[in-house]
């Protein structure tokens, strides 16, 4: 299973292995990881799952759609390698993968 | 006999009552948690069960909030099943129905809300159907499918959202309303007709201003809709979706304050100090608008699981939220915030014949409520806007070659 590393905002790390298939939303919520809200469930509905994705990992993880981009423009604390966890699927290309969470999700 | 135990004893493993507990040990709550569930599985996310799990999209496991071992792992008695039958205050016990009587420090109610059932004739027949529950939605999904016609009755998101789900499974679906327009209730004039017309348009039959008046059958299986006006729209299976009213019984009985849902404060904490309830079961404060309401969605069900988590586990308490949901239909993404409360003007930003705008809600200058298809920037802008209770230019609101980042400016 691909590892990924969850970088709290206050520094705290996690290392969880993640099933193919799960979203890194779902990697950090079905372990009850903090700092990941995802409240829409990964509908990308709700920008509660956002986390900046380690610059080297910035082509693996795939593209923004349209939605995702529109969603983020409006999140808090937003960077250039922002993302919402919930629309990148974890594959074995991603084994490795540190994202970090950002302050606040509200 | 009470079985000593004590902590945090939660009624209702859903949404609500799933979140709370795993909140609590993420602030670090170390007593014991009970979380006692009616229904047989741990808790589960419900508004897949009218999208993408019905359509075949979704599968259980992604459906559960958390894994099965996450519970016993991090010290959460789960105990599925069995229904809380009565609360003690006294005492401070919780009555299970299999006769055990559990004791508790605090006591969260996350009991939800139960689908409306229609007191006709005919409602009991087989292929009559509500969704509420994963066994709801396993029963639905079974009866969908090429040749099987759905009825819907009730034009409101889930059921909507079932006609479009039973349309991409290759059946016909009609949706039934008593009112003249679907979503009356819950939308403006405009997204009804634009929901209509674009069911419609993908095959989606409607009846508005259709009073049911019974459900017709043979051999105890329903096949179809009797209205007043004496036709029968005939179908292979029936949706009753006309509401969902909050299972505060128990709390009646126990003497907390009820009010169409049990009334709570800002940290979700009901007329008992030791007891909290929690999700669509209350009827809660919306400070944005100086009133209270029983909202029915998840992102309520979150937001005061972290009242409570906070409240109990000393935190300070969490900014109030402007309320907010989402509908999907079709490759309609449908969000919506804040509530359309004394509202004097609407505003409409974009064409709903392109299948992307947004329709505002104002008082004055203030918008109050925005209802978005296919509009992330407006849905988003407008939660932000709603909670400043900044005022904004209509007439930039109204016109889409002003981006929301200048409209809010
Ligand atoms: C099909 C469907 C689609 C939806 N889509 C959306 C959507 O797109 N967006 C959105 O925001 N919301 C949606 N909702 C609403 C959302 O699911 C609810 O707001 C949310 O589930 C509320 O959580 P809750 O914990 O308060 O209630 P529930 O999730 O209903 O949980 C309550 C639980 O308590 C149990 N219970 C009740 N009484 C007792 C008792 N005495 N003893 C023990 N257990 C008891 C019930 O069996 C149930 O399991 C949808 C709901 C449905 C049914
Ligand atoms: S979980 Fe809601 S947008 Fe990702």
């Amino acid at each position: 299973m691909p590892k990924i590393t969850y970088i709290e905002h206050n520094g705290s790390e996690h290392v969880l292995d993640v099933k193919n298939g799960l979203s890194v939303m779902e990697g950090a919520v079905k372990n009850n990881i903090p700092g990941i809200d995802a409240d829409c469930g990964g509908a990308c509905a709700c920008a509660t799952c956002h986390v900046y994705v380690d610059a080297a990992w910035a082509d693996k993880v795939g593209a923004k759609s349209a939605m995702e981009e529109s969603m983020l423009d409006f999140a808090e604390n937003v960077e250039a390698t922002s993302r919402l966890s919930c629309q990148i699927k974890v594959t074995d290309a991603l084994d490795g993968l540190i994202v970090r969470m950002p302050e606040s999700q509200h | 006999m009470s079985e000593t135990k004590s902590g945090v004893v939660i009624i209702g493993a859903g949404h609500a009552g799933g979140t709370i507990a795993a909140l609590l040990r993420q602030y670090g709550y170390e007593a014991p948690i009970t979380l006692i569930g009616e229904e047989p599985l741990a808790p589960y996310q419900r508004p897949p069960l009218s999208k993408a799990w019905l359509k075949g999209e979704a599968d259980a496991d992604s459906l559960a909030l958390k894994p099965t071992e996450f519970y016993a792992e991090t010290g959460i008695e789960m105990l599925l099943d069995v229904r809380a039958s009565a609360i003690d205050r006294a005492a401070h016990t919780v009555a299970l129905h299999d006769g055990r009587t559990l004791a508790y420090e605090t006591l969260i109610i996350a009991t939800g809300a139960r689908a409306r059932s229609l007191p006709i004739p005919g409602a009991d027949l087989k292929g009559v159907l509500s969704l509420r529950s994963a066994a709801d939605a396993e029963e639905l999904k079974a009866s969908l499918g090429p040749g099987k016609r759905l009825a819907v009755i009730g034009g409101g998101y889930i059921g909507l959202e079932a006609a479009a789900s039973a349309r991409a499974l290759g059946g016909e679906a009609v949706v039934i309303e008593r009112e003249p327009r679907i979503l009356a209730r819950v939308a403006c004039e405009i997204l009804s007709d634009f929901f209509t017309a674009y069911h419609r348009a993908r095959g989606v039959d409607f009846e508005l201003g259709a009073f049911v008046e019974s459900l017709s059958g043979a051999d105890g299986h329903v096949n179809g809709v009797k209205l007043a006006d004496g036709r029968t729209i005939s179908c292979d299976v029936a949706l009753v979706g006309v509401g969902a009213p909050p299972n505060d019984e128990i709390a009646q009985a126990a003497g907390l304050d009820c009010n169409g849902g049990i009334v709570v404060d800002i940290h979700a904490r009901t007329s008992d100090p030791d007891i909290f309830a929690i999700g669509d079961v209350s009827h809660r404060p919306l400070p944005h608008y100086h009133r209270s309401f029983r909202l029915e969605s998840v992102a309520n069900a979150l937001e005061q699981a972290r009242q409570a988590a906070a409240a109990i586990t000393g935190r300070p308490p969490p900014a109030p939220e402007v309320t907010w949901n989402w509908s999907d239909q079709y490759d309609l993404k449908y969000q919506f915030a804040g509530m359309p409360f004394e509202i004097d003007d609407i505003v409409l930003r974009g064409d709903p014949a392109t299948a992307k705008f947004a329709v505002f809600h104002l008082t004055g200058d203030v918008i109050q409520a925005v209802e978005a298809v296919n509009a992330p920037a407006e849905f988003m802008a407008g939660r932000q806007l709603i909670a400043q209770r900044r005022p904004i230019s209509r007439s930039r609101l109204a016109d889409p070659t002003v981006s929301m980042k200048e409209v809010a400016a």
